[in-house]
């Protein structure tokens, strides 16, 4: 079923900076469509660990691909009312980010069964063919319970 | 207070990341236990007031990497290679607590287990399995 582009833009502005957190960590919207999504996070000083390196912490990248496999799945199942919980994220860090860059992730949520979604990402700093980070995820889709016989 | 407690306290209180999530850590002997408060920027979820998945899985990562400097102390910061985060139960409005397992600490990298829980420790709410590379290795 085709997406909604209204449903995928009202959800895109409600994903990206739409929770405490992520506005917090100042995550940009750079792109949705069908199944995918794309968020990048700009460098800022408070979101090192290491001040010596200036390098964006890996729980950032964390937070990053966490929410942008949350925004795949959502555009995924965007054509129904549903919940999403994480079951799982597995995360490959390829290297750590260079020095005052920020990063940006795609997420593309390739199969979705009546109760699951698998996704997967990718995170870059400059460069898309040198990556940071790749994330495995699995999420529950929590659809509303069917009514009920009493 | 030890010396060990106080290179924690340091380590910690000196990334800008740890500030900005608000985690503390208390080491007794040399078993740490992480902690961080609630607090209204870590909400993933307004709906349910539950803390962002990220914001789990970042304080779980750095709790494996606070128990690694206590354990391994190294002149470089040890390095992530890879970590899977078991999502359990919703990370609610409440102070969560985390403790780290080094189940193998070889030469170059270590393998590390790390629970999270609020109220009650047998009832976690999120997990992390992970691989570190130590300090001091290219």
């Amino acid at each position: 079923m085709a997406a909604d582009p209204d449903v995928l833009n009202l959800l895109a502005q409600s994903m990206a900076g739409g929770t405490p957190q992520s506005s917090a960590l100042g995550f940009r919207l750079i792109s949705v469509s069908e199944a995918r999504g794309s968020i990048e996070v700009p460098w800022r000083e408070d979101l090192v660990v290491d001040p010596d390196t200036q390098v964006i912490a890996g729980g950032v990248v964390t937070s990053l691909l966490d929410h942008t496999c949350g925004l795949a799945m959502a555009a995924a199942a965007s054509s129904q009312p549903f919940s999403t919980a994480t079951l799982d994220l597995r995360i490959d860090y390829m290297r750590a980010a260079a020095p005052r860059l920020g990063v940006t992730c795609e997420a593309h949520c390739y199969k979705l069964t009546r109760t699951i979604g698998f996704v997967r990402a990718e995170a870059w700093d400059a460069d898309r063919s040198d990556l940071v980070a790749t994330a495995q995820a699995a999420f529950v889709l929590n659809r509303p319970k069917p009514e009920t016989a009493a | 207070m030890s010396g060990a407690n106080l290179d924690l306290k340091a380590l910690l209180e000196r990334a800008p990341y740890v500030r900005f999530l608000g985690m503390q850590a208390e080491l007794v002997g040399d078993e740490m236990t992480a902690i961080l408060p609630f607090s209204p920027h870590l909400v993933g979820n307004t709906f349910i007031q539950a803390l962002h998945g990220g914001v789990i899985g970042a304080f779980l990562e750095m709790t494996a990497l606070a128990q690694l400097s206590v354990a391994q102390p190294a002149p470089r910061v040890h390095k992530t290679i890879d970590i899977t985060i078991e999502y359990l139960r919703p990370g609610r409005a409440l102070t969560s607590y985390a403790r780290a397992d080094l189940r193998k600490v070889g030469r170059r990298i270590a393998n590390v287990h790390v629970e999270a829980w609020q109220e009650d420790r047998s009832q976690p709410f999120a997990a992390l399995r992970g691989h570190f590379l130590l300090g001091g290795e290219a």
